[in-house]
């Protein structure tokens, strides 16, 4: 391996094309990577060849994120050497990067929300300049849109932050493909599917695999094994910030990708294990009818549940979640909740951590009354609940006073569910919590929710992973503001969610 | 199946569609207040509905507009300028005096000051300092610096200025045609060409513009600068009008300023700001400010007072249109 090194070969100007199907688009060689103290990439080698679509996986932290802000320019390496099509790139930087075709979607989100589609584009293109620029960025990125999400009924006027997270990140892939002066090779695609729904994710792989297919490279990041098995040629598996392994798709299926992830076993038979602990019915803990809904159908939830809230993304289950969270304050109609209630939010960046505080403050916000000694809060108890959870849902950093962004987008979660956990809430909603939580992080959380089901809790939990919702003991399926259907464990697949949720409305 | 989309479009439509009457609503917001406004006047003195009393009414709006739009840069950036005031009476005094007695040195300083207002920006974003804290500073500085300049009121503003702002143009009031002027020019600059919407999205979401290969420095700078050009305009027209200077006369615009922007529809945060609307604000505060209070009768002791209170009232309504918007 370290003797690729020696094979690339520096030319300056316009020299190319020679073999060049053989010449990687980019290939990394001993790249390493500090913060501080921590290593965040330990010598990794890597490289994508033209054609290719590169499944990247691992644990939150094994440095996939590091790795690609080298490849798309945004982070430098502290040793080692990129080199682009054969040339090795001394000075390597975002505009160098655009400039040889290299992008990248990151995971969060990176719109401007005050500015429309077609102005969102222009910040990527600095040729969408001079008369007539505005006109020029609205076909450029509606024609990307109509080629990747057919039907998606964006405007290129539209502001984004009027849009839901779902069609932000849509914009943001389709951005990614558009195509001005600067050519384009790869594209980084970070969990391009973490906020969109079945279909429409589905309807972005398929673009992905035309793409690889038309003789570009991509990197596709996800924490969803099964679209990466499913898409990707080759599979690079990262652990503790190295490679760990890399191999033809063909080579890996579920198990051996998540045993050479490390950390948590694969297990499958989630839903067998809930089979058998479907609990006695409860007391009634929810009844809540969604606003739109026209026919007899509402949620039931009974205490020991955990209820699934499927469909399209934003038809309607985060606007239940949100109407039975204000119900368990003030009496509304159509909405019964008998215990109190905690949320746990899924865009946590805007609606779950407050960035100034430390975890333990972060943990604790959601049980004040409990914290405090007569006016005061009491640091000693807070310290002790905050204690209490990290070792309870294992939140890995070296002080819970740290500030809460110390930790990284897994552990702020942990951090998210431990408030609402540690609360006296006996009803816990979930909106779409998970989204680009690593899978071992997933498996330990989903391992606690069904120990605190057991003890009496009700969860309602609104997910885009269909995989999640085998965790359920029922699940309500949506379509526009609707309940249209109500699955029990066993007749809940795949097919019948994804019918449900295009069929008419009951 | 294919009917699907089609039906879920529809119903993203009409929710985008009630988000969009929601911002209509937000956007007609200032030019409603001013309209009241008009409204309140002509009703209490409808003689001053006419050419001149238009020009006398609004005359003191340009500089304000100017002031605000130069708060707008800044805002636009996710920062605060609180030393527009006092910058704009530091720009006054050497109007009155510099450029009338010696226009070169007198030209020199004013850019200069622009270049000063320039490496703020540069300041700010490189160390990574509140602008309040800097801005607020500065006010010291420009207010010394002025009354260095003219000790006590006097000073004398050029001739071609004061014939400037005395235009007469005829049917329209010239306030009027500078404001409609301002805000045609500003929103062009920043609301429809390329490189505005890089400055306003500096102010919407930082990390992706660097991302993207733009260079946050320029963009503050540039901000900065374009506040000092305003600010510059802003004082030049306020000696113009007052044909002198004093080193306290620009005091009050960093509130009515920042004010403006608000009531013009702009936020503190996010690079949501609109020239049209700040434009349309520092009108209504204009005309709130004296004209109005003055024929309710009420006495000037009160008028700063009453000043705030319209103040609240309007900021008051515009939270709650855009709560309707949530």
């Amino acid at each position: 391996m370290p003797e690729a090194g020696t094979e690339i070969i520096r030319l300056d100007g316009a020299e190319k094309h020679f073999g060049a199907a053989n010449i990687d688009i980019i290939r990394l060689d001993g790249a390493e990577k500090h913060f501080g103290a921590v290593r965040a990439l330990a010598g990794v080698d890597f490289h994508v060849g033209a054609g290719e679509c590169v499944g990247l996986v691992g644990h939150n932290g094994a440095g996939k994120s590091t790795l690609m802000h080298m490849v798309a320019g945004t982070l430098m390496p502290d040793s080692g050497r990129i080199a682009v099509r054969g040339h090795v790139e001394d000075n390597y930087s975002v505009p160098r990067a655009q400039q040889l075709g290299i992008r990248c979607v990151f995971q969060e989100l990176s719109l401007c929300p005050n500015l429309s589609v077609a102005e969102n584009t222009r910040i990527n293109h600095t040729t969408l300049r001079g008369f007539g620029w505005r006109r020029k960025a609205a076909d450029l990125i509606a024609a990307k849109l109509d080629e990747i999400f057919p039907g998606h009924s964006i405007s290129a006027s539209d502001i984004a932050s009027d849009l839901s997270i779902g069609r932000r990140q849509m914009i943001e892939v389709a951005r990614a493909f558009t195509v001005t002066q600067d050519p384009l090779e790869l594209v980084i695609l970070d969990e391009p599917t973490s906020s969109l729904d079945a279909h429409t994710a589905g309807q972005l792989l398929a673009f992905v695999r035309r793409f690889v297919a038309g003789g570009k490279s991509c990197i596709l990041i996800s924490h969803v094994l099964g679209e990466v098995l499913g898409n990707a040629d080759r599979i690079v598996v990262m652990r503790d910030g190295n490679v760990v392994a890399s191999d033809a798709a063909k080579a890996f299926d579920r198990d051996r990708l998540v045993t050479t992830m490390g950390g948590a076993e694969a297990r499958e038979k989630i839903a067998a294990k809930i089979a058998t602990q479907k609990p006695e019915t409860g007391p009634l803990r929810v009844r809540a009818r969604p606003a739109r809904q026209e026919d007899g159908n509402e949620l039931v939830a009974h205490a020991g549940e955990i209820i699934g809230l499927a469909g399209l993304a934003g038809h309607g289950q985060t606007d239940l979640l949100l109407a039975i969270f204000a119900a368990a304050a003030r009496t509304k109609t159509g909405i019964e909740v008998t215990a109190p209630v905690a949320l746990v939010a899924g865009d946590r960046q805007s609606d779950g951590i407050f960035p100034q505080w430390s975890i333990a403050q972060n943990i604790g916000i959601r049980s004040l009354k409990r914290l405090r000694n007569r006016l005061l809060i009491s640091p000693q108890r807070e310290a002790e609940l905050a204690t209490f959870w990290q070792r309870k849902i294992g939140i890995r950093t070296p002080d819970m006073n740290n500030n809460i962004f110390s930790l990284s987008g897994g552990n702020q979660q942990k951090a998210l569910f431990a408030r609402a956990l540690g609360s006296d809430a006996e009803i816990v909603l979930m909106d779409d919590p998970m989204r680009g939580v690593d899978i071992g992080t997933k498996l330990e959380v989903y391992d606690l929710l069904r120990e605190e089901a057991g003890r009496g809790r009700t969860f309602l939990w609104y997910t885009t992973e269909t995989e999640e919702l085998d965790n359920c003991h029922n699940v309500y399926v949506f379509k526009n503001g609707r309940i249209v259907a109500n699955l029990t464990r066993d007749e809940l697949t795949e097919e019948k969610i994804i019918q449900s949720s295009f069929g008419d409305a009951a | 199946m294919t009917a699907v989309p089609a039906e879920t479009g529809l119903k993203a439509s009409s929710e985008r569609g009630r988000l969009a009457r929601a911002r209509l609503l937000r956007g007609l917001l200032p030019a409603l207040s001013l309209v009241l406004v008009l409204l309140a006047i002509a009703w209490l003195n409808p003689r001053a509905i006419s050419y001149f009393g238009f020009s006398l009414m609004l005359n003191l709006a340009i500089p304000i507009a100017l002031a605000t739009i130069a708060q707008m840069f800044v805002i636009a950036g996710n920062e605060l300028d609180l030393s527009i005031g006092t910058f704009v009476g530091f720009v006054g005094c050497v109007t009155a005096t510099w450029l009338k007695d010696a226009p070169l040195v007198g030209v020199l300083i004013l850019l200069g000051s622009i270049c000063v207002y320039a490496l703020l920006g540069a300041l700010i974003y490189l160390r990574n300092l509140p602008s309040i804290v800097v801005t607020l500073g500065m006010s010291f500085v420009w207010q010394g610096l002025a009354i260095l300049i003219l000790p006590k009121p006097g000073g004398k503003a050029p001739d071609w200025l004061l014939s400037l702002m005395a235009f007469k143009p005829p049917f329209i009031p010239f306030p009027i045609i500078a404001a409609l002027l301002i805000a045609a020019v500003v929103h062009f600059g920043l609301m429809r060409t390329s490189y505005g919407v890089i400055l306003r999205g500096s102010g919407g979401n930082a990390a992706a513009l660097s991302r993207a290969g733009w260079s946050l420095l320029k963009t503050k700078v540039m901000l900065f600068a374009l506040a000092g050009l305003f600010g510059v305009l802003s004082g030049m027209a306020l000696i113009g009008i007052t044909t002198s200077a004093d080193a306290n006369i620009g005091n009050g615009y960093t509130l009515l300023a920042i004010a403006g922007v608000i009531l013009g529809g702009g936020e503190f945060v996010g690079g949501r700001i609109s020239p049209i609307g700040a434009v349309i604000g520092a009108l209504t505060l204009a005309l709130a400010a004296s004209p109005l209070l003055t024929f309710m009768h009420i006495p000037p002791d009160w008028q700063v007072a009453a000043n705030g209170a319209i103040l609240i009232i309007v900021l008051a309504a515009r939270v709650l249109i855009s709560r309707r918007e949530r």
